[in-house]
């Protein structure tokens, strides 16, 4: 393997993945946003990654982070500094140093036989313990005397550290910031007094960056929370799941200020029946949850469906089944999610690709379920939802809520026997009828779970099941007519060609970058929208590409299976990873070049 | 109580007919809902049903007025889910033994808790009448049935002594064999703020050959009655009230076993609602500038 600069440059710049590694209980999570923020106030990209065992204590941890001068897409499998604070995080992660990087550790506690001798990477034994010690501080603040002597390497401004310990600090109290900007300042000292002339990489301010106050660190799982707030929700009701729950955390500190109620409800049948209440009432609404917590979610979703109330589930991926890999990532859902609850009825299911995607995807959700009256699904992952990256601050300032048609009726309109709110002439081609909610005068009508007639009432009719049968489906129709096609990446002609959904979007851009400089460039057709299908895009990309990739994060290949059912068309190349890890650009660089079989790409490469 | 209202049990009545067995309690139930409504002078359009799935549920076909007929045992999510969305609405949440405490007793005693201010009436005819009479968590132990034709192991569930245990603040008991008073019931714990709870002893005339019309009229009699003691029923004491409870056999008492009045309701503990419901908040054009803030 090549070095990753030339031996004639003298340092990388502002192109570098640093791991922080160390208990449970060792502040690994802090420090990574520390450190993430301080790269931010450079004006640098990032994309964050965070590895970590269920259990509160113990176990090992990890953070990494991926910076560059333009938008990183996802992270690197490789570091090139690792931060270890005990000995297992060298044994865990060691094997992840890229050739020439290095490792910065606690030398009071990791005695030096703990690594490979002849190894590619170097060391940076600092006395982290007795630091702290010195300090008076708690051992857990080992981390930052760590990261002050990572970023007195890197040649960051000891400035800039202290102003991110305010801001990621900014909730606790003076005498913590204090502590922490004094373990930092040591660590810093640290690097100024035992100078390292071949330490290489550096990260200053970035010049392609002007504005970095239009820039904001965020995870998907935030952007989906804020993305549902800007909708309008009132009403969330959820019950914590490993990695959907800091969705939940999110919109239960902004209660107050946007006037939402959040109910942390007894389980998630309680959370999902809660939603399809307030939705009936005329309130926004949104419960969060992961496979499990689904599962129990899945009866309701047909119950919206038949009452054609509106709902928003979100849907964050972790490896199954049953408790599965409780905090590791998985796109081994698809299939559930587009077919979960009994009976025949449509639903619409959107995969964000990044936290940008997550934003406007999920204010995009509550329209289409409000307008459609069905219910709609974001479906993410445990990679999206808990790693944050640098991106630009949303653009919220045009996004337009349409909340369907609601019938307000006039005093005139008196109604023997209610509204029918389930009709079907000539005046809805569309299917869809317009919703009144309790309290509206001459409104009245009944959202009934059994099979009803068009004032709601029990029918058992064949031909009134037919007709709601199809007036149901009929609006799924109009939706799809709304819905847009997937995005294609790259070139309209590529010699490769990936074909993706949800999150592994990154890795594939990522990918794509690195094939190019190899001369080999592809595209990407990446599908945010599974249900409706978007069959006619998948099939003429199909027909036009010569040499397709399936990448997918499950074992199954869920997607594969869709596009064979949709299309006929079968995928042979696939990029599958299911061991809970995302899959990483440099493997799909690989799973490429090393397709033997496929000669075209052997003749390309010589 | 009277008051004076200018509507009739009539407007409460759908254009369809109730389908249940000739002599069902549900018809004293279903009356009694609707005298109680008149009585308090509550609109069709001003009020919802939440119905749960089983013979209860079955009303839905048949009350003028706004209605959800929800999935089985999930009746009461959907009605906290509606009072949160909208405090102005009276909610009344009608469930049988098997949806109320078979598949949806979390819900139950999580509401007792919470103290949401809607109204829960129980169907209580210790089976499982809809799907042929198997034993519900209220029919006695030994009880044979479809399900149990060697006899239910489990003690029966006891719905009264559940809700003062678990925090609900207005627990009752009816007969629907004696439809005015379960009206008068009824009407006090729409009236109750916070989670109001009417269990209503309903003879199955088809399913449950023990528990019948005559079966009940020997042995109710109501706490008001005072027939045992000279002292008056104290339906502000918890202990009493569990104590009270308990008794079951050759007498069952009826009436208000327990009542807390002060205690706020979870709407009345939500700051969110103080300036009006959820439903009548603007949601177009919500400015989150402040969020991003939280990302820098």
């Amino acid at each position: 393997m090549k070095l990753p600069f030339s031996q004639k440059q003298k340092y990388v710049t502002n192109s570098v993945t640093w791991r922080i590694s160390g208990q449970a209980g060792f502040g690994i999570a802090v420090s990574g946003d520390l450190s993430a923020k301080v790269a931010m106030r450079l004006g640098l990209y990032s994309h964050s990654y965070s590895e970590y065992p269920s259990l509160i204590r113990g176990g090992n941890n990890s953070y990494s982070l991926t910076v560059g001068s333009s938008k990183v897409y996802a992270i690197h499998k490789y570091c090139d500094i690792l931060i270890a604070l005990d000995k297992t995080s060298v044994d865990i992660h060691e094997k992840d140093l890229s050739k020439g990087g290095w490792i910065i550790y606690d030398s009071d506690i990791i005695p030096l036989e703990s690594f490979r001798k002849n190894a590619d990477y170097k060391l940076i034994g600092v006395p982290l313990s007795t630091i702290v010690k010195n300090n008076s501080s708690e051992t857990v603040m080992r981390n930052t005397v760590a990261l002050g002597v990572m970023f007195g390497y890197l040649g960051v401004d000891i400035d800039i550290l202290k102003d991110s310990i305010n801001s990621v600090f900014k909730s606790k109290n003076e005498k913590i910031v204090e502590e922490d900007i004094k373990n930092i300042e040591d660590g810093y000292k640290y690097s100024k007094e035992n100078p390292l002339k071949d330490f290489y990489f550096r990260i200053e301010k970035n010049l392609n960056n002007d504005n970095i106050r239009q820039k904001i660190y965020i995870s998907g799982n935030e952007a989906i929370a804020l993305g549902a707030i800007k909708a309008g929700i009132k009403f969330y009701a959820g019950y914590p799941m490993t990695p959907s729950s800091s969705i939940l955390h999110y919109i239960a500190g902004k209660q107050k200020q946007f006037g939402i109620v959040l109910k942390h409800t007894e389980d998630e049948i309680s959370a999902a029946n809660m939603c399809i209440g307030a939705w009936y009432a005329g309130v926004r609404a949104m419960t969060s949850t992961s496979g499990g917590g689904f599962s129990l979610m899945t009866e309701s979703l047909g119950l919206s469906a038949i009452t054609e109330v509106p709902s928003v589930y979100v849907v964050v991926q972790r490896p199954g089944p049953a408790t599965g890999l409780p905090t590791w990532t998985d796109q081994g859902d698809l299939k559930f999610c587009l077919n979960a609850s009994q009976g025949e009825f449509p639903r619409i299911v959107l995969a964000p690709s990044d936290v940008d995607e997550a934003f406007y995807a999920t204010f995009q959700a509550f329209n289409l379920a409000e307008k459609y009256q069905l219910p709609v699904i974001i479906l993410s992952d445990k990679l999206l939802a808990e790693s944050p990256v640098v991106t630009e601050k949303f653009e919220y300032k045009d996004l337009k809520i349409t909340r369907g048609e609601t019938w307000i009726p006039g005093e005139k309109d008196v109604i023997p026997h209610g509204y029918k709110r389930y009709m079907q002439n000539n005046l809805n081609p569309t299917g869809v009828n317009p919703r009144t909610v309790p309290g509206v005068m001459n409104g009245i009508y009944l959202a009934n779970s059994d099979e009803h007639d068009e004032y709601g009432f029990v029918s058992e009719e064949a031909d009134n099941r037919v007709r709601m049968q199809k007036r149901r489906y009929l609006k799924f129709t109009e939706a799809t007519k709304e819905i847009p096609e997937p995005v294609l990446y790259g070139p309209k002609h590529a010699k490769i060609t990936f074909i993706a959904w949800g999150s592994t979007k990154g890795a594939i851009i990522s990918a794509m970058e690195k094939l190019k400089k190899l001369g080999l460039n592809a595209n990407l057709l990446h599908l945010l929208y599974l249900s409706p299908f978007p069959a006619s895009s998948v099939s003429a990309l199909i027909e036009s590409s010569s040499n397709i990739y399936l990448v997918e994060n499950n074992m199954t290949s869920q997607l594969g299976e869709l596009i064979a059912q949709y299309t006929g068309y079968e995928i042979s190349n696939k990029i599958l990873k299911f061991d809970g890890r995302p899959i990483f650009p440099e493997e799909i660089v690989n799973f490429v070049l090393q397709n033997k079989k496929n000669k075209q790409i052997k003749k390309w490469l010589q | 109580m009277a008051t004076i209202t200018n509507q009739n049990v009539s407007d409460f009545n759908s254009p369809n007919f109730p389908t249940w067995c000739p002599g069902c309690g549900n018809f004293g139930i279903w009356a009694a809902i609707k005298s109680s409504l008149v009585r308090l002078n509550i609109k069709p359009h001003e009020v919802l049903m939440v119905y749960d799935v089983g013979c209860n549920g079955n009303m839905c076909n048949t009350i003028n007025a706004y209605g959800f007929h929800g999935l089985h045992g999930r009746s009461i999510p959907i009605a906290e889910g509606v009072k949160i969305a909208n405090h102005n609405i009276p909610i009344i949440v009608t469930g049988g033994d098997g949806g109320l405490f078979g598949e949806g007793i979390s819900h139950f005693l999580n509401a007792c808790r919470g103290n949401p201010n809607i109204t829960v009436i129980l169907h209580d005819n210790q089976v499982y009448a809809l799907t042929t009479g198997q034993t519900a968590p209220t029919s006695d132990q030994g009880y044979v049935s479809k399900s149990t034709p060697l006899g239910a192991i489990e003690i029966k569930l006891n719905p009264i002594a559940l809700a003062i245990t678990q925090g609900a603040t207005f627990v009752a008991r009816g007969f629907s064999g004696r439809q005015d008073e379960v009206t008068d019931l009824i009407v006090k714990g729409i009236e109750h703020n916070g989670f109001s709870f009417v269990d209503i002893l309903q003879p199955c005339v088809t399913f449950n050959l023990v528990h019948t019309y005559p079966w009940y009229r020997e042995r109710v009699y109501s706490l008001d009655e005072n027939i045992e003691n000279t002292e008056k029923y104290d339906r502000t004491n918890l202990v009493k009230a569990y104590e009270k409870s308990l008794e079951w056999g050759d007498r069952i008492p009826l009436g208000i076993f327990y009542e807390e009045k002060d205690k706020p309701s979870y709407q009345d503990d939500l700051d969110q609602l103080k300036d009006g419901a959820l439903v009548n908040k603007n949601i177009s054009n919500i400015d989150i500038d402040s969020c991003f803030d939280d990302f820098m």
